[in-house]
């Protein structure tokens, strides 16, 4: 049993509820204990950044001050929001890399009787933790319910894979890890190019046409991949694409019901849970009849792979680079 | 007071350099203050000039020598590296041995590297007052004839590698050049036309291979890799691995049935770049040299299932011999020649350019194949379906160059290749071509003429490095087409523009094995993993180590022209090494004092150049002169305290220090 | 919209040139990198907002090369950054353009020369919540920006307002404040004392 330290961030509370409740349930299976950064506070998303920098990081750098005195055996913070788990790693890189901008925000800790050493803490995004620390085979053989016949769009958003810190666990442009996962619990994973496209962020509330045009690009991508449902890992990004797609309908005179999804909910179907206990039905964008396909072949899909793949006997492809996690290829090449 | 019980005479000269040195250290207080607190030294005379390095500065040496009495010079002034050879010969021209003469950095390790000048100054007097210290320790030195071996080394069999085959052969020496693959030729045989002239590259390659096949004084080896080298400059000996062709070279006639009747086809990865196909027996390309084939085992299906044997029936010389073994050869040679060129960039890694994913993404070695007459489609610029004549074209440039995301250099030749890649476009296919460039590069003879050739042939020059190229498309126009978006930085505006086809001017990168290769011959690579020139500008085809030169893509990328160059200049030095017959060595050596030696052996494995032998019968190791380098590794590993290095004695080197640290200065005060 | 009508650049280059350059440099946390910028465009070109923008991120960097403080400062490139990090990630010469970008918005909030409000209102709404709840709080935070900045859009927007409440279960009043509240009050001030300084 390995225990994390979880940073679960405000969004786990309201619009990702889904999200957290399949997650306490996988994690049940999977045998992780987590528990919760004792009285964390809001990490600031991209609001406070974009006001003032010191207060922004000495907000979020409370959090870590507080998880680092937790530490107990693990120094892995779990986090599951994007923008928490960028927030999170971006004020310890950086409080490493500029000493001096880490003193600044330790005297601002101080004032609340708090300090962190950069450094001191791990800190991961779920599905780090589910590729890499607890690894494919163990969630494969948890699997009692294969996603047979789901055809899903893998989309991963930007702050999970970006910025490309060293220590970040995957590749910043073409991540695998979700497709391998999502592959793992036997759902057939479209090639889904805009899988870290933006999906507008906080656009929605600022600049809404710039955020339909980003939000239709990628529900288009899905629906000619002809996905039955997308997944994310990310909350901004399930609440933008599933919240504001009716408003984007509306935008751009198109019809689109593409459910969105948090990948836990569907490690937690193939996992054997009943819909009921995933937080299924919160979304806006009903998944019911995407699920009814579970168990059924998917009919062969014809679109995408037509410009990709040249008929027999022409000019060879150069060989794609090998499907592995990152951390897999970082050994390899050692 | 030195050994031999003379009193040190030493004259200090400190050089400006113009103001190289003069504009940080104030060389003038310099030189006074040597005068002034090294006396007790035995400083005799010191002076500043302008250019130490100029005929006037030597003149000044030389002449002080003799009116002074001189008997050490203390030069400070640039690296050793530069003019170490210039003031020993004004110190021999003064009439003293030349190994009296000590150089002083402080234009590299000083000025270079400080800004400011009070500290620098310091530190330079400090620089000083250490040579100062440690000449009084030198003693004359004798250089060390040895003979050079009239053969050459020639690895890699590229044009650069030809180059330098031929000159020397040419010039009546006898040459043997290695190369890996089954044929001479390198990367230019596999392109079809040649910037900025646009000549067919065969054309002008395939004399040169058949004259370097065909030469008296040159022994091919193909197929081959050098595994060991051992000796020293002159008197090298190298064992090179022939690979097993599994081909009876005296009976094979390079008919090519075998070839054709073989069943089994690979994707060839080598020479048509993985766009193209060969057998699991083949030559490369038809010109190849020499034309005989090679049998790939790992393809090869009687290798792979033990039957199948079809080449061996059909050939009608019976050269096929599958049991053939690797052979490995030793020869002698005097100098060596690293010829060993360069990889393309995987760009497969830049993944937002799709390539490997996208199927009309194609690198720029597939382009050269797919307009090459001889490749797979004979010429034809043609979609990845083998059809499709494409109606757009974009070329990318400074794909993995230019990047610290992958390597921080400019490749060098991409922008012209670039150039003939969009006439070429133009003139077979009539698509529309985009440019895509950060800057446009043409600083060669007729290179910026050919940008405007091209600029007037109607390409369309985007001035932005390519964000993604992607297959998405956002509207109907986009339907079917590869996108490239890009900001057009000369507009100021994110652009998406749809294409058929896109080139990728990769790269290029040191070989996989170039560390690997440097460490085989003694010589380092930089950080980038080209081989090290001796100097970059001034010696730019010689290496650190004595008898080993670089030439071509090995030493960082260049275009033919200047291959060719390295190749004959390479050639040059070595034909000039050839007929001086012999060489002189740097005395700089080490040797073992046998009455402290123990016998320990520990110094025997650490010598890299395996200088050191064992007496069994004495217990003691003894040091070869000849193959020694100098290199003090085994000085500073000796417990017993039993090996010197000549030149880099105890005494010389703790006095330095003591100089360095000005205590020398403080207790000739006190005294 | 094209820049090159719209500035208006010095005849001489100003005095301030460098200090501009630096100043965001050295506001930007870790290493900027910015005085590497060689204006390949991979920014503007990766950028997934860039059609909204009156600058290219690289134009905005050759501004602030050249000193042109206002026109740099009032662009509303920052405030159009979607934090996506394309550009961060593919620049060639690593400059870290997503936090310059946060550093220009500091500095347009401060010096109050951004004039369009939108943007640095929604981020000073969902502050104050922070600041006073120590979480954020996603419905208030929308209805009261929207009945600010986009009342039109209101009626568009109610299925989907009913939605979140109804059937997605979002809550309708504000977080239970931290328990840390005041702890957290007293960080935020003395960061606000530094970040002054």
């Amino acid at each position: 049993m390995s225990d994390y330290i979880f940073y679960p961030g405000c969004a786990m509370e309201s619009s990702a509820r889904a999200y957290d409740i399949s997650l306490k349930a996988i994690s049940k299976t999977l045998g992780i204990g987590i528990k919760d950064v004792d009285d964390w506070n809001c990490c600031g998303a991209t609001e406070y950044l974009s006001i003032s920098a010191t207060p922004a990081y000495a907000l979020i750098a409370r959090n870590l001050a507080l998880a680092s005195r937790q530490v107990n055996g693990s120094n892995t913070v779990m986090a599951s929001c994007s923008a928490c788990y960028l927030n999170l790693t971006k004020a310890d890189h950086n409080m490493a890399v500029d000493p001096k901008f880490g003193i600044k925000i330790n005297q601002a800790l101080e004032a609340g009787g708090l300090s962190y050493q950069p450094g001191a803490l791990e800190i991961k995004h779920i599905l780090d933790i589910m590729v890499n620390d607890i690894g494919l085979e163990k969630i494969k053989s948890k699997v009692k319910r294969p996603l047979e016949g789901l055809r899903v769009a893998p989309y991963l958003g930007c702050m999970v894979p970006r910025p490309d810190y060293a220590s970040r666990f995957s590749d910043a442009e073409q991540p695998v890890e979700l497709d391998m996962l999502l592959e793992s619990l036997g759902a057939e994973v479209v090639d889904f190019p805009l899988r870290t496209a933006c999906c507008g962020g906080h656009m929605t509330q600022i600049s809404p046409d710039t955020a339909f045009d980003l939000i239709n690009r990628l529900v288009k991508a899905a629906d000619d991949q002809q996905a039955d449902l997308m997944v994310t890992a990310c909350p901004m990004c399930q609440m933008n694409l599933d919240a504001f797609q009716g408003e984007m309908n509306h935008h751009f005179k198109t019809n689109f019901k593409m459910p969105i999804l948090f990948f836990t909910q569907l490690v937690g179907l193939a996992f054997g849970y009943e819909a009921s206990e995933l937080g299924f039905g919160l979304e806006l964008v009903s998944a019911k009849s995407a699920l009814s396909k579970l168990g059924m072949k998917a009919p062969e899909s014809d679109s995408a792979a037509k410009v990709k793949k040249p008929p027999k006997g022409e000019l060879p492809m150069p060989a794609p680079l090998p499907k592995m996690p990152r951390s897999a290829e970082k050994e390899a090449t050692q | 007071m030195t050994k031999n019980n003379e009193e040190p005479r030493i004259g200090v000269y400190v050089c400006h350099c113009g103001t190289n040195i003069a504009g940080v250290v104030d060389v003038e207080n310099v030189a006074t203050w040597a005068k002034e607190k090294l006396g007790t030294q035995g400083v005799v005379v010191s002076r500043d000039y302008k250019f130490m390095c100029s005929s006037l500065g030597q003149e000044l040496i030389e002449k002080d020598i003799k009116e002074h009495n001189l008997n050490r010079i203390v030069v400070a002034a640039c690296s050793p590296h530069l003019h170490e050879k210039t003031f020993r010969t004004a110190t021999s021209n003064g009439g003293l041995n030349p190994f009296m003469c000590e150089m002083v950095s402080i234009r590299e390790q000083v000025s270079w590297v400080h800004t400011d000048k009070v500290i620098a100054t310091e530190k330079a007097k400090s620089m000083i007052s250490g040579g100062v210290a440690r000449i009084v320790h030198h003693e004359p030195l004798q250089p060390m004839s040895v003979p050079i071996h009239p053969a050459t080394l020639v690895v890699g069999g590229g044009i650069s590698g030809i180059q330098a085959a031929l000159e020397i052969a040419d010039a009546g020496y006898p040459v043997h050049l290695v190369e890996r693959e089954p044929s001479i030729g390198g990367h230019m045989a596999q392109f079809d036309k040649t910037f900025p002239t646009l000549d067919c590259s065969a054309c002008i390659l395939t004399p040169k291979m058949v004259e370097a096949g065909n030469h008296p004084n040159i022994n091919l080896y193909t197929w081959s890799e050098v595994e060991k080298v051992d000796g020293y400059v002159g008197n090298f000996v190298a064992t090179i691995r022939k690979k097993a062709r599994k081909i009876v070279e005296a009976d094979c006639t390079g008919c090519g049935i075998c070839q054709e009747k073989c069943p089994k086809k690979v994707i060839d990865d080598v020479f048509e770049a993985g766009l193209g196909y060969r057998k699991a027996v083949y030559t490369p390309f038809p010109q190849a040299v020499p034309n005989y084939p090679v049998i790939d085992v790992e393809n090869c299906t009687y290798f792979e299932k033990g039957t199948c044997k079809v080449c061996e029936k059909f050939c009608p010389t019976n050269a096929i011999d599958f049991e053939q073994e690797d052979e490995l050869i030793s020869i002698e040679i005097g100098n060596i020649i690293l010829a060993t060129g360069y990889d393309l960039f995987d760009a497969r890694k830049v993944s937002n350019y799709g390539y490997g994913r996208l199927a009309n993404v194609f690198t720029s070695l597939e382009f050269e194949r797919l307009t090459n007459a001889s490749g797979p489609t004979g010429g034809e610029i043609v979609l990845r379906d083998g059809k499709t004549v494409p109606k757009s074209v974009g070329v990318i440039h400074c794909v993995g160059s230019r990047d610290k995301n992958y390597n921080e250099y400019c490749s060098s030749i991409c922008c012209m290749q670039s150039l003939k890649f969009a006439h070429l476009v133009h003139e077979r296919s009539g698509a529309e071509v985009y440019n895509f460039y950060i800057d446009i590069r043409t600083p060669g003879k007729g290179y910026d003429e050919f940008y405007l050739r091209l600029v007037e042939e109607g390409t369309n020059f985007i001035r932005g490095k390519v964000a993604e190229v992607s297959d998405t498309a956002r509207n109907s126009e986009e339907e079917g087409k590869l996108i490239v978006q890009v900001e057009d930085t000369l507009v100021g505006k994110q652009r998406r523009i749809p294409v058929d086809m896109i080139v990728l001017s990769a790269a290029l990168e040191p070989r996989a094995d170039a560390k690997e290769v440097g460490k085989l011959f003694g010589i380092s690579c930089s950080a980038n993993g080209w081989l090290i020139e001796r100097h970059p500008k001034l010696d730019p085809v010689a290496t650190m180590t004595e008898g080993i030169y670089i030439a071509g893509c090995a030493q960082g990328p260049k275009d033919i022209p200047s291959s060719v160059a390295q190749g004959a200049a390479a050639a040059a030095r070595v034909i000039g090494k050839i007929q001086k017959k012999e060489i002189e060595l740097e005395p700089i050596r080490a040797s073992v004092i046998e009455e402290k030696c123990s016998g320990c052996r520990i110094c025997n494995n650490l010598c890299p150049f395996n200088a050191i032998l064992f007496h069994e019968d004495r217990m003691v190791s003894e040091i070869n002169p000849a193959l020694c380098q100098g290199c003090g590794t085994c000085v500073a590993a000796c417990p017993a305290g039993a090996i010197i290095g000549t030149g880099f004695s105890n005494e010389q080197v703790l006095s330095q220090i003591e100089g360095l640290l000005m205590l020398n200065i403080e207790a000739a005060a006190t005294d | 919209m094209t820049e090159l009508q719209t500035v208006d650049l010095p005849t001489t280059i100003p005095k301030h040139k460098k200090s501009l350059l630096s100043e965001v440099a050295a506001r930007t946390a870790g290493k900027s990198n910015i005085e590497m910028c060689i204006q390949c465009g991979t920014c503007g070109g990766s950028c997934p907002s860039a059609a909204d923008m009156d600058h290219t991120p690289r134009a905005i960097f050759a501004l602030l090369k050249a000193g042109v403080r206002d026109e740099a400062l009032r662009s509303n490139t920052p405030w159009m950054c979607v934090s996506c990090y394309y550009c961060t990630v593919r620049c060639p010469q690593d400059i870290h353009i997503t936090d310059v970008m946060y550093t220009l918005k500091n500095i347009a909030v401060e010096e109050k020369i951004y004039t369009d409000s939108t943007a640095p209102d929604f981020s000073k709404t969902f502050i104050n919540m922070v600041e006073n709840y120590g979480r954020s709080f996603e419905v208030g935070l929308a209805g009261i920006h929207n009945l600010k900045h986009f009342i039109g859009r209101l009626p568009g927007m109610t299925p989907m307002v009913i939605g979140m409440l109804t059937k997605k279960g979002m809550p309708i009043t504000p977080p239970k404040r931290i328990k840390g509240m005041a702890q957290l009050k007293k960080i935020l001030k003395r960061a606000k004392e530094l970040e002054a300084v």
